[in-house]
């Protein structure tokens, strides 16, 4: 299990390489990648990533090791960015690693819903009116209840 | 204790962090203590639903003890992914 959290800018493709690379005898490698789109209003300049630099770490293991106790995973992956980012932009990846597929995409699910509302990160939008932070979605916390 | 905000709740008060001193026993005493110091802190505590808290950098609820604990975090609900 390994968990990243950091300024600079990540390589997807290496990352997914490496990951899927590192494990024998897993037949299912699934991996996600969340991008940095406009804001709902249009016209976004750029985004701002705020975390919690004493928590984000263990926040994001803990989410991590409960993916892997709950589900036949051999492995998982997060990356996550925080500053200044645009549209485009990769801003985090979770990769898991199964036997069977199954495991390997509920697990990723679980990794992306509960990093939405339980990761202590806050993003900020940045238009030509001015900035805004984003507000949460009840849509994603009722995310949560289904796991 | 330190007692740190992140994103609006921290643009609202003012400042990242301080240093308090207090008797309160729970975060929900705590934020009493605060919001009768100064507005900005009134303000930023007005809605308590629209924030979250972490204790010694675990999330937890307002009516969790603070006794002894070295860390307390005011912020919104969290927007990762």
């Amino acid at each position: 299990m390994r968990v990243v959290v950091q300024e600079a800018p990540f390589d997807f493709g290496k990352e997914a390489q490496d990951f899927a690379s590192g494990h024998s005898n897993m037949g299912a490698i699934v991996t996600f990648t969340g991008v940095v789109r406009d804001a709902d209003k249009g016209g976004m300049d750029r985004m701002v990533i705020e975390h919690y630099p004493g928590m984000t770490q263990k926040a994001l293991e803990t989410i991590a090791e409960e993916a892997v106790s709950r589900w036949n995973l051999g492995d998982a992956l997060v990356i996550h960015r925080h500053g200044e980012l645009r549209q485009g932009d990769m801003i985090m990846m979770v990769a898991t690693a199964a036997r069977h597929r199954v495991d390997a995409f509920e697990a990723a699910e679980f990794l992306m819903d509960y990093l939405k509302s339980r990761a202590p990160f806050w993003k900020k939008e940045y238009t030509a009116d001015g900035a805004e932070w984003v507000a949460a979605k009840d849509a994603d916390e009722d995310a949560l209840s289904r796991w | 204790m330190d007692v740190l905000y992140f994103a609006w709740v921290r643009e609202r008060i003012g400042i990242p962090k301080e240093k308090v001193e207090t008797t309160a026993k729970t975060v929900a005493e705590l934020v009493e203590e605060l919001k009768a110091r100064e507005e900005r802190y009134a303000v930023a505590f007005s809605d308590l639903s629209a924030l979250r808290v972490a204790v010694d950098q675990e999330l937890t609820d307002f009516d969790a003890s603070i006794e002894g604990v070295r860390e307390v975090a005011f912020f919104p609900p969290m927007t990762g992914g």
